[in-house]
């Protein structure tokens, strides 16, 4: 588990990548994971069925924080019918390294998150479907 | 330096099979989560090996041989828990857990004894299972919950407790904080919530597995507490009561073995304790329980506060030196008002992120809020790192933790 801080996840971690709020977003979300606390909140700018802008915001490790650094990055200009559909290869894919069953709920809260903002009710965890 | 390493400790260590195991990685178990759970003696597994090989049976109508066996240990067990806290056996109530017991006390008897206007005072320490369940006795009886404030260093503040105590009908108290292990002064505190007139719950959870505890002393009229968290097995633990009061208390679970004789409309109830024990017991476990009691008497109360006071000594010693790398420890930094519990948090590391680093060292801390969320938030911590200690633990433990906070500085390039 020690290999997966890497330079780009501790960077992800430090200086994460469209944290912030936006001024008016068209759907947002929020959500802690209950087994620890870690809280993630995802804004988005959807403009003709497209991802314009995205803000996140929350508390958490370096897994959660960094994994939802790099989610925003990666929906940027996505469809908001094909965000919702994301599954959680989009996040083992940025990680790129096997994450241990007790922190999995950790890199999938930002995911999570995400696609509950994007279908506009709570979505199941990534990870179990 | 402290002499921690004696003969009668590499005993004790001896005494617990799994820290012999070594981990997945080949890493030596370094287990520092007493607080959470604590390990188990060869004797209690032996214990719970033997009912179940030798005298399985149910207790108390068994009119054979090893049911009359069972049912003699089940209650054995029961007076040397009693003994253990200086109570009568019809007072010691078998629970599931503290959180059970703490449950029974408020629905047996704060629903019928609060009204509205009534006040329960708790602390701003508390594990959540001291204070959800009077959340809720407030919601039913119209009471309202009134805190005792802890300061930054996280002890309780008693500059206002006479105001605090004006209309109190129940003061529920932790005996040591589970998240940052301060001892509440509760000699200083329970006779003037006696004198105010308060009905007085000692949650004693974290208190009972490392301080000495005379119930009669301390003049609780409840003190509860969980098996698991002092070398016995998990799923029984214990609610103490004053008799008068016990004996004033409807029934909380109604069936079997909690009845004197019952008809189709009707149904009159057992004497103490058996009034509070419907259906089957936990049998196993509360013998092992017994068992654990014995284990803890033979170490001495006095051996295991002095031998865990040294060792947060010790851990506080080791550790001072990485406050100017952003170390925080939390908590009462002194050992005669502490417990064994260290909770911190290193620079920017989150507390998840190390305990997962020292768990590939086998050092296994907990991390998060520890039930303890309005605690947390009035700290303005979102999670700590905490190391808990035990009978088992060494100065050696102490020395892996150290190297392990060395690795996680490595790998987040501190």
């Amino acid at each position: 588990m020690d290999d997966f801080y890497r330079d780009f996840i501790l960077d992800h971690y430090r200086n994460p990548r469209n944290c912030g709020h936006l001024d008016a977003p068209s759907a947002s979300a929020e959500d802690v994971n209950p087994l620890c606390g870690d809280r993630i909140r995802m804004e988005l700018d959807v403009r003709d069925g497209l991802i314009a802008d995205v803000r996140f915001s929350g508390q958490g490790c370096a897994i959660s924080q960094a994994s939802a650094s790099m989610l925003t990055e990666s929906i940027k200009g996505m469809r908001l019918e094909d965000a919702a559909k994301l599954s959680k290869d989009v996040v083992l894919e940025n990680v790129g390294i096997g994450i241990s069953p007790t922190r999995m709920k950790c890199a999938m809260l930002g995911l999570r998150v995400l696609k509950s903002a994007a279908i506009g009710e709570i979505a199941g965890w990534p990870d179990e479907e | 330096m402290i002499a921690l390493d004696d003969t009668k400790l590499a005993r004790v260590i001896g005494d617990f099979p799994i820290l012999a195991r070594p981990t997945s990685r080949g890493k030596r178990l370094v287990y520092l989560d007493s607080a959470a759970t604590s390990q188990k003696p060869n004797a209690v597994i032996e214990t719970l090996d033997t009912y179940y090989r030798e005298y399985n049976a149910n207790i108390h109508r068994g009119v054979y041989e090893i049911a009359a066996r069972a049912t003699d240990e089940f209650e054995g067990a029961r007076a040397k828990v009693a003994r253990f806290i200086n109570a009568a056996p019809q007072e010691v109530i078998w629970t599931r857990n503290a959180t059970e017991a703490i449950n029974l006390v408020a629905y047996s008897w704060a629903s019928n004894a609060l009204h509205p206007g009534d006040v329960i005072l708790t602390t701003e320490l508390e594990h959540h299972s001291n204070l959800v369940p009077w959340q809720l006795v407030a919601q039913r009886t119209g009471a309202t919950l009134r805190f005792i404030p802890v300061d930054a260093r996280g002890e309780l503040v008693l500059d206002d407790l006479d105001a605090l105590l004006e209309g109190v009908k129940l003061l529920a108290i932790t005996h040591v904080s589970n998240t940052l292990g301060t001892i509440t002064p509760l000699e200083r505190i329970i006779p003037r919530a006696r004198a105010a007139g308060a009905t007085i719950l000692v949650d004693g959870a974290q208190g009972i597995p490392h301080l000495a505890v005379d119930v009669r002393a301390l003049d609780a009229d409840f003190y509860v507490f969980s098996g698991h968290k002092m070398l016995g097995p998990t799923g029984i633990g214990v609610l103490y009561g004053k008799r008068a009061l016990l004996e004033a208390m409807p029934p909380f679970l109604a069936g079997g073995d909690m009845i004197r004789n019952v008809e189709y409309g009707r149904a009159s109830f057992n004497d103490l304790p058996w009034k509070f024990e419907a259906g089957t017991s936990n049998i196993a476990d509360a013998i092992a329980l017994g068992t654990a009691v014995e284990y803890l008497q033979t170490l001495g109360m006095d051996w295991v506060r002095a031998h865990e006071r040294d060792l947060l000594a010790y851990t506080l010693e080791r550790l001072a030196p990485f406050e100017s790398r952003g170390l925080a420890i939390y908590g009462p930094k002194d050992p005669s008002i502490s417990s064994g519990v260290v909770s911190f948090n290193f620079a920017d590391i989150h507390a998840h992120d190390l305990a997962s680093i020292l768990d590939t060292e086998g050092i296994c801390i907990r991390a998060g809020h520890h039930c303890t969320m309005p605690l947390m938030d009035k700290m303005g911590w979102s999670a700590t790192a905490r190391a808990s200690f035990y009978v088992y633990n060494t100065t050696a433990d102490v020395d892996a933790l150290v190297d392990g906070l060395e690795k996680a500085a490595r790998v987040f390039k501190l």
